[in-house]
């Protein structure tokens, strides 16, 4: 490096050498890993696929006419309007508070936790939550609580009749077609009962004796291990406790009970007439098998949710700063003049604010357009398509065997025109607060 | 962390200064629905970092019956044979060495480069300068994206397709507008009186730059490092795309990633490996992490 000027009466050359000497890696780096493949870009994006042919605005026109790529547009565009504003909501909250909580610090960290790790790690850390099978995934487990609180599981979801005697379905229950009257027998033999689904509680199957006035039977699992015959109680064949029983009368039910350990229940006070005895529909509820949030239709909100876990964090940091350099006189003003908390917040606290919501409002814009590692790790290859966004429709146009760089490139354009006017507003914010 | 970034203020509360027992009491009362509903929240943060974490611990036929919350009914279950695994795993291992030279590469490059040209920016006269630096603010939102078409080609052509070299180099790029902008900003703070002086001294603006601009931007340079760092020790989209067999960790889990369910036994650790370094980074730093967050957002 050349001698240093002396500073009473600085070579102007000198100093404007060192100026440039210190610039210099940067500048280099910049123009060509930035400023040339921009260029390149803009230019390549009228080209062929190949790069052999001018081809004007096709590679645009395929952009905006096939599916695969419109569906990248659209899913941007809900992720636009979707992101920005839950997280900057989210935030705030969280945000506010937090100001009232002794232990700010620790649920701070744990919030902002998400924002160190990669996004990459977040996508294989969310598709383990997604699983679809509740008794796997973590939140179609708690959506499984939810469920059963509302339809509960029958004793019995996969079970069907021993013999052509019992009919019906599932779904309505299942009829024995034998007539009853009262002192009669019904003998409801089940099979297709996996061992590990026979209740726990399960006794010996008994065979039930008649007795005059009561209609009694019952529901057991009419198969052992060689086989038995059909219909009939034998040993080794175990009773089903818990299993809804009907007495049925011209279609509808007149009594209902539950069958014992062993398998036997009785109606009583049965008075004259014909019946039939039913299992009821409800033993025979499948247990609800879990949201496919995975799958092509579900993907989409499953991303999103993912999303803003990683940067809710990020805007409750942010805006916290702005909260804790908010001046504080002015809100107990209004709290003073008796403005409920409600009030304080929405009139005052908000407008305060507001630069600092839109700088994380635009953040997350620009995060949003460009979002990529999450998609292309949280969704399978089958949903991808279903998920696509610009980010990663570029990729997978470029690198991901189609090697179109035409297209590839079109859509890299298309991708920065979008985020032009943040660029612009940067610099015009860089010129204020200069001069 | 962020009590230290920002100093947080308890929210006062003048109206109830009567510190009765009662009063004290019913405060308590009024906050607990509030304390409650913080708690559960920030419970709710982790659980799915928890959900990965006790995944690696099982062995992966239990995890094909059920989900890794059974670890907590049957705790003999943890193994720690996945890991084990893992550290066998010659590829795994590569992979997450070529990360970290790929990590501590660009982020030496950025903050050398940028702190040079920040400097420069900021306190060296030539004519032009406010121009090159608004410049830079330009550069900051160009989506890597424009870049990749243009630098896979060439890359090909001057041998950096499939190195380490190549692919920080191009993290580096995408990372200096940002350290331009950050550190800039940063030494533009710093009195002008101090880099005078030293002038007057007669110290070269090479001795000015290592004695006094370092490090007085200090802080300034850890937040930037420790966002390159992690920047770059988390990206997928630069390596998938400028490696084939140089690959950091995050490409060589990705490979894994078409039998989720089959490979988890080797998903799950390998992740958590990779995350656990940012995670530290984090917790040891997270003071500059968030200054810098918030120098690079709020501004």
């Amino acid at each position: 490096m050349a001698a240093p000027p002396p500073a009473d009466e600085p070579g102007r050359l000198a100093r404007y050498g060192v100026g440039g000497i210190f610039l210099l890696p940067a500048v280099v780096i910049l123009g060509v890993w930035i400023l040339y493949p921009t260029v390149y870009t803009l230019i390549r994006s009228f080209f062929s696929a190949s790069g052999s042919q001018w081809v004007w605005l096709d590679n645009y026109k395929t952009l905006f006419t096939t599916s695969a790529l419109l569906t990248a547009i659209k899913n941007n565009v809900i992720w636009v309007l979707v992101v920005p504003a839950f997280v900057t909501s989210i935030g705030l909250v969280f945000a506010v508070l937090t100001e009232r909580v002794p232990f700010a610090v620790a649920f701070k960290t744990a919030v902002f936790l998400p924002m160190a790790i990669s996004a990459f790690a977040t996508g294989i850390t969310w598709r383990i939550m997604y699983l679809q099978d509740p008794s796997q995934g973590a939140v179609n487990a708690l959506g499984r609580v939810a469920v059963d609180a509302v339809k509960s599981p029958g004793v019995l979801p996969d079970a069907s009749p021993s013999t052509p005697t019992l009919t019906g379905s599932p779904a309505t229950g299942l009829v024995l077609k034998t007539p009853l009257h009262a002192g009669g027998v019904a003998r409801l033999g089940l099979t297709a009962i996996a061992p590990t689904d026979v209740p726990k509680t399960s006794k010996q199957a008994v065979a039930p004796v008649a007795k005059p006035g009561e209609i009694v039977g019952v529901v057991w699992r009419d198969f052992k291990p060689g086989g038995g015959v059909a219909g009939k109680v034998e040993q080794g064949e175990l009773g089903l406790p818990g299993v809804t029983v009907q007495l049925r009368s011209g279609g509808k039910t007149v009594q209902s009970t539950s069958s014992n350990a062993d398998g036997t229940f009785a109606f009583t006070n049965v008075k004259p007439g014909t019946y039939q005895s039913a299992i009821g529909a409800s033993t025979f509820n499948k247990p609800w098998g879990g949201f496919a949030w995975l799958g092509t239709k579900l993907i989409t909100p499953a991303l999103l949710i993912a999303y803003i876990w990683i940067w809710a964090g990020f805007a409750m940091v942010v805006i916290s700063a702005g909260l804790a350099a908010m001046p504080r006189d002015v809100l107990e003003a209004a709290r003073t003049d008796g403005g409920t908390e409600w009030q304080v917040f929405r009139r005052v606290t908000i407008p305060l604010l507001w630069p600092v919501l839109t700088v994380v409002l635009v953040t997350m814009f620009i995060n949003v357009l460009k979002v990529f590692d999450l998609v292309i790790t949280l969704a399978p290859g089958s949903s991808q398509n279903a998920a696509n966004v610009i980010a990663l429709a570029m990729w997978r146009t470029s690198f991901g065997g189609a090697n179109d760089f035409g297209v590839g490139s079109a859509i890299a354009v298309f991708l920065f025109l979008l985020v032009v006017p943040i660029l612009a507003l940067n610099i015009r914010n860089f010129k204020r607060d200069a001069i | 962390m962020a009590a230290v970034a920002t100093p947080t203020v308890t929210p006062a509360a003048p109206r109830s200064q009567r510190d009765s027992a009662s009063g004290k009491v019913l405060r308590a009362l009024r906050r607990a629905p509030v304390q409650l509903l913080v708690t559960v929240i920030g419970l709710l943060w982790l659980i799915p970092t928890l959900g990965l974490f006790l995944t690696s611990l099982l062995p992966a036929q239990a995890f094909t019956v059920k989900g890794w919350w059974q670890i907590f009914s049957k705790p003999s279950l943890t193994t720690f044979a996945n890991y084990r695994a893992v550290f066998d795993n010659h590829a795994i291992m590569h992979s997450l060495w070529t990360t970290v030279e790929i990590a501590v590469g660009n982020t030496l490059l950025v903050v050398v480069i940028g702190s040079l040209a920040g400097y420069a920016l900021a306190w060296l006269e030539f004519p032009g300068r406010d121009w090159i630096f608004i410049g830079v603010i330009g550069l900051m939102v160009v989506p890597l994206q424009m870049a990749l078409i243009p630098m896979f080609s060439l890359y090909n052509h001057l041998s950096l397709y499939d190195t380490v070299f190549g692919i920080i180099l191009f993290h580096t790029a995408f990372g200096l507008p940002f350290a331009i902008f950050l550190l800039r900003n940063f030494f533009v703070g710093i009195p002008r009186d101090i880099f005078e002086s030293a002038r007057i001294d007669g110290a070269s603006e090479l001795r000015i730059f290592i004695r006094l601009v370092l490090p007085l931007g200090l802080p300034a340079i850890a937040s930037l490092g420790i966002f390159q760092f992690l920047w770059t020790w988390n990206d997928l989209i630069v390596a998938l795309t400028f490696g084939q067999n140089v690959q950091p960790i995050t490409v060589a889990i990705f490979s894994n990633l078409r039998q989720f369910g089959a490979n988890i036994d080797l998903i799950a650790p390998a992740s958590f490996i990779s995350l656990i370094v940012p995670l530290a980074v984090f917790f040891a730093f997270q003071r500059y992490f968030v200054q810098g967050l918030l120098a690079g957002s709020v501004k």
